[in-house]
């Protein structure tokens, strides 16, 4: 929903914590935030694929995203969400520990990404925001959900 | 009262495009696709107006304009005939077949708009 | 002008269905077909794409279809022959001609030169003699008239005009109004208007084309001439007039008071006398009749994003319908409970509304088959053999998307055929068959699948080649000993290719496992029989519709996933001595005194949960592709029935082994197994015979650590 205070320079992004690290996501590509349920494991799928799941009645590949960054797997827990996120015409769950808060940010307050070693968080993660109590990465969702044979190192 | 505009053409592109021109220019048009489906039309419809296609499947412009030139009601209605050929022994066929006038393809909405205002007499 | 794109599209959708027609006529016309109706239906199809294209302005379409056009005017007319080269000239004409729609379409320009050598080809038809677009016979130099208005300069036009103005009464037949045409210049400034009824004619004459009331206006303008005589364009030929600058007009003898702006000529159009008797007599309520009885059935243009949402829909009500079935089910009612049988009605009737609805998206194939027509050419051409297609069941219907997503594996499996499958004339003659090979494509309906089939009559697979070749690229081992068919299943093995020089037909690094991975994409399955000598067929079997199969549930590793029913030839509990141990992992299954090879579901999907293990395995007896049989262990079999097919790819991607998912009525998802892909995952010492392509990525299994 566009918010018609923001000016024009303003982005909105979902924050939200995977793996004890603060992550956020365009606003924009955001459907929708769902509880947790089962899912149906798919075969030789990377670890971070935990399966899919029916949302009603598209088949959506669920991701944790705590995995994708190369952390533990999301423990099981009541907390746990689903961010359904649309990349294209490609809809896909993120498996987060819980959603924070909507933050509203201008776009000067995104910072590059400072020279991290991991090849994982270099290709999938597009700025850092500073928070109150740190800071958040903001994902590029499609490099997240890129096809394991490119995204693998 | 709403000039009637009877469009004949076996090509949907073409019907669409008169019936847009002739409704942006304020008139009713109603379409037929071939000659056979336009007289069907003619006898339904009564129009003001008829502008047909001379290349058609089942019965072509020239029959269409005889069989309302020849026919019981409305026969002295202004015919209009659509052709992609400007050459003038063309247009004297149209016209010896019956046609009140002409309108070369491709045509522009004034053009057409124009010679339909000219033959009805509708005010433009 | 700018008509709105939404007409735009209405014409290129509109030139599909000519191009079809013109495709079809020309394939009627080179097979013998004369008559009237055939060429009149080519020759509209090419005017009515100039007729569209006009409106739009495409210039280089215009351009050729009207040359295109003259050609086929001539033939239409027997101006000129149809020889065989006439014909395979139009035929190329039409395949050219659908190729610079689609440029249009999308905005894209054609090479000048490409379409030069085609019109070349064209006026080779016409005898050589390049034509003009418009075409220079004009005996009435006086109507040639731009027709724009007011603004040409004409700084020395005399100050008005006298106009002399005599209607014959074919100007009233012909639906003229002298009213309109005194009015339309009356409009072009202050204007008397004497009605002259000097040559009153004798209204009980036989000659109705003696003029009868006359005008003479006495207009005064700054408009041209020019702009005057596009009033009368219409009626010249149909009145006598005079038009003449108003100084050097003698002032008429008896001028008649103006009849005020509008003057009201007596002989209105309503009643034109004797005029009706000019024209020739015909029926408008015959036509009308007719038009009712032979008219096409009436059809609705839908937006294909609203059917598919429909679809999908249905899809949902499917599953709800299963879900509380399932429901039902567990709340363990009486069989005959009221409940029970409004469900079982609402089972039916959302079988009916899927039937329903699945046949908006049905299709017949039969354009796919017409484009066909052309690759067969084209690959007739750059071979240098003669080649003719043969289509049937050209009526079947088959979902959109089936058709769309057929279109590549059936261009290559052409171009195959007539590259690989078909000889060359020569050796075709030296083995006492006819020159031009046939190609014969053929679709139809069969218990719930489409079967396309794709036959040549040419010398047939060339079995110890492939074999050699599949040897050398150690597809199969050396001392393997193949049964002919387990031979011709080795040409869909990724990267085979039996052209000894990658040929730029159907070479392109395109190999049959392109085709089948495409067929297995779509439900569907290929397989192939040849005879020496006399050809090859290739056989595809497709599902009719995309949405929904019959399945069988089972259970593996724990999961639920369900097996297409067509692929099962039977379910199998095997006693104890049934199955043999070979080497450490793998089994054969001993039935009717054969060894079938039996494959671990659980393990070919990675699913090595061993505490999910079944104790008592079940068998389904699978036959793969080429008649191979093979055993797929599951853990347990529940029930058969319909499922809904979601696709994975859209979200995810492929996953190997799997062909889609569906949702079960408990709202799971449930994967749908590919058992030709599980099947040919066969391990183990005891497949050493039969060929074993890599069924996984490589690239996947690096993805697992």
């Amino acid at each position: 929903m566009a918010n018609t205070d923001l000016a024009e320079t303003d982005l909105e992004f979902v924050t939200f914590s995977a793996g004890g690290q603060s992550f956020s996501i365009d606003i924009g590509q955001v459907r929708e935030i769902r509880r947790w349920s089962p899912v149906t494991p798919l075969p030789h799928a990377p670890d971070e694929v935990l399966g899919v799941m029916n949302l009603r009645g598209s088949v959506i590949p669920i991701y944790d995203l705590a995995a994708r960054f190369g952390l533990d797997r999301t423990p099981e827990s009541p907390r746990n969400v689903v961010v359904i996120a649309m990349h294209g015409s490609q809809t896909v769950g993120l498996l987060v520990e819980a959603v924070s808060e909507i933050l509203s940010v201008g776009r000067e307050r995104i910072q590059e990404t400072p020279d991290v070693r991991s090849d994982t968080a270099r290709q999938t993660i597009t700025g850092v925001i500073t928070v109150d109590e740190g800071m958040t990465r903001v994902i590029d969702l499609a490099a997240v959900v890129q096809p394991r044979g490119k995204a693998a190192a | 009262m709403t000039v009637k505009v009877l469009a004949i053409d076996d090509s949907r592109t073409i019907r669409s495009l008169v019936q847009k021109v002739m409704e942006d220019a304020g008139f009713d048009c109603i379409c037929a696709e071939d000659g056979v489906d336009g007289i069907a039309r003619f006898a339904e419809v009564a129009p003001d107006v008829v502008i047909t296609d001379i290349n058609m499947p089942n019965m072509d412009g020239y029959g269409v304009i005889s069989s309302i030139r020849g026919g019981e009601i409305n026969q002295s209605v202004p015919i209009l005939v659509l052709t992609t050929e400007s050459a003038d022994h063309l247009k004297a066929r149209a016209r010896a077949a019956g046609a009140t006038g002409w309108i070369v393809k491709p045509f522009d909405d004034e053009t057409i708009v124009s010679v339909v205002r000219r033959v009805t007499g509708a005010i433009g | 002008m700018a008509p709105q794109s939404s007409i735009r599209d209405t014409f290129f959708e509109e030139c599909e269905d000519l191009l079809e027609a013109l495709a079809e006529g020309l394939a009627a016309m080179a097979g013998g077909a004369r008559d009237t109706d055939t060429v009149n239906a080519v020759f509209r199809a090419v005017h009515s794409v100039k007729g569209g294209a006009g409106a739009f302005a495409l210039t280089d379409l215009v351009a050729f279809a009207h040359r295109f056009e003259t050609v086929l005017d001539g033939v239409r007319s027997g101006t000129l022959d149809l020889t065989p080269e006439v014909m395979h000239t139009m035929q190329r004409s039409a395949d050219h001609l659908a190729d610079l729609v689609e440029a249009a379409r999308n905005e894209d320009v054609l090479p000048p030169d490409v379409s030069e050598a085609f019109l070349a080809n064209l006026d080779q038809c016409l005898g050589a003699e390049p034509e003009s677009l418009d075409m220079g016979d004009t005996p009435f130099d006086f109507a040639v008239i731009p027709l724009e208005f007011g603004d040409d300069p004409a700084p020395k036009e005399p100050a008005g005009y006298v106009i002399r103005f005599r209607p014959l009464q074919q100007l009233y037949a012909n639906g003229h109004d002298p009213a309109l045409l005194i009015a339309a210049v009356h409009a072009l400034g202050p204007c008397e208007v004497a009605l002259d009824l000097s040559a009153l004619p004798d209204w009980d004459g036989p000659d109705a084309l003696t003029p009868g009331l006359g005008w003479t206006l006495r207009l005064t303008t700054q408009e041209s001439e020019t702009v005057l005589q596009e009033i009368f364009e219409f009626v010249e030929g149909l009145c006598s007039l005079d038009i003449s600058p108003l100084e050097d007009a003698p002032v008429p003898a008896d001028p008649l008071p103006s009849p005020a702006a509008s003057p009201s000529p007596p002989p209105g159009p309503e009643a034109p006398p004797a005029a009706a008797s000019a024209a020739p007599k015909s029926d408008p309520a015959a036509g009308a009749e007719s038009a009712e009885a032979r008219g096409p059935k009436p059809t609705l243009r839908v937006d294909l994003d609203r059917v598919d949402r429909l679809i999908n829909s249905v899809g949902e009500l499917i599953i709800n319908q299963a879900m509380i079935a399932q429901r039902l089910q567990d709340m363990a009612l009486a069989s005959d409970d009221d409940v029970s049988l409004h469900v079982e009605d609402y089972r039916l009737l959302a079988r009916d509304i899927q039937e329903a609805v699945m046949a908006i998206r049905a299709q017949p194939v039969k354009p796919l088959f017409q484009r066909m027509s052309r690759i067969l050419r084209e690959a007739a051409e750059a071979t240098g053999k003669s080649a003719r297609l043969v289509t049937f069941g050209e009526n079947t219907e088959v979902d959109k998307t089936v058709i769309e997503r057929l279109a590549d594996p059936l261009t290559h499996m052409i171009r195959n055929a007539v590259d690989h499958g078909l000889e060359g004339p020569d050796a075709r003659r030296a083995a006492g068959k006819d020159g031009t090979g046939t190609i014969r494509l053929g679709a139809a309906h069969r218990s719930g699948s489409v079967i396309i089939t794709i036959r040549d009559d040419g010398a047939g697979l060339n079995r110890p080649r492939i074999l050699d070749i599949a040897r050398r690229k150690g597809l199969v081992a050396p001392d393997a000993d193949l049964a002919d068919a387990e031979i011709d299943g080795l040409l869909f093995l990724p990267g085979f290719s039996t052209a000894s020089a990658v040929s730029n037909l159907s070479g392109r690094g395109v190999g049959l496992d392109v085709v089948r991975n495409a067929v297995t994409a779509l439900g569907g399955r290929i397989s192939i029989a040849s005879v020496p000598g006399q050809g090859t067929e290739f056989t595809i079997s497709l599902p009719l519709t995309l949405a929904v199969m019959d399945g069988m549930v089972v259970s593996v590793a724990g999961q639920t996933m369900v097996v297409p029913i067509t692929s099962i030839l039977e379910t199998i509990r095997p006693a104890p001595g049934d199955l043999h141990r070979v080497g450490t992992d793998d089994s054969l299954l001993s039935i009717r005194g054969r060894f079938i090879p039996t494959v671990d579901v659980a393990r070919s999907l990675g699913f090595t949960d061993p505490s999910a293990r079944a104790d008592f395995p079940l068998l389904l007896l699978v036959e793969g592709e080429n008649q191979s049989q093979c055993a797929l262990v599951v853990d347990a079999v529940h029930d058969q029935r319909q499922v809904v097919i979601k696709g994975l790819d859209s979200n995810y991607g492929q996953v190997p082994g799997v062909s889609a998912a569906t949702v079960l009525g408990d709202g799971q998802i449930a994967l749908i197994l590919d058992p030709d892909a599980i099947a040919a995952h066969r391990a183990g010492p005891a497949a050493t015979a039969a060929p074993r392509p890599p069924l996984f990525h490589a690239d996947v299994h690096h993805g697992q650590h």
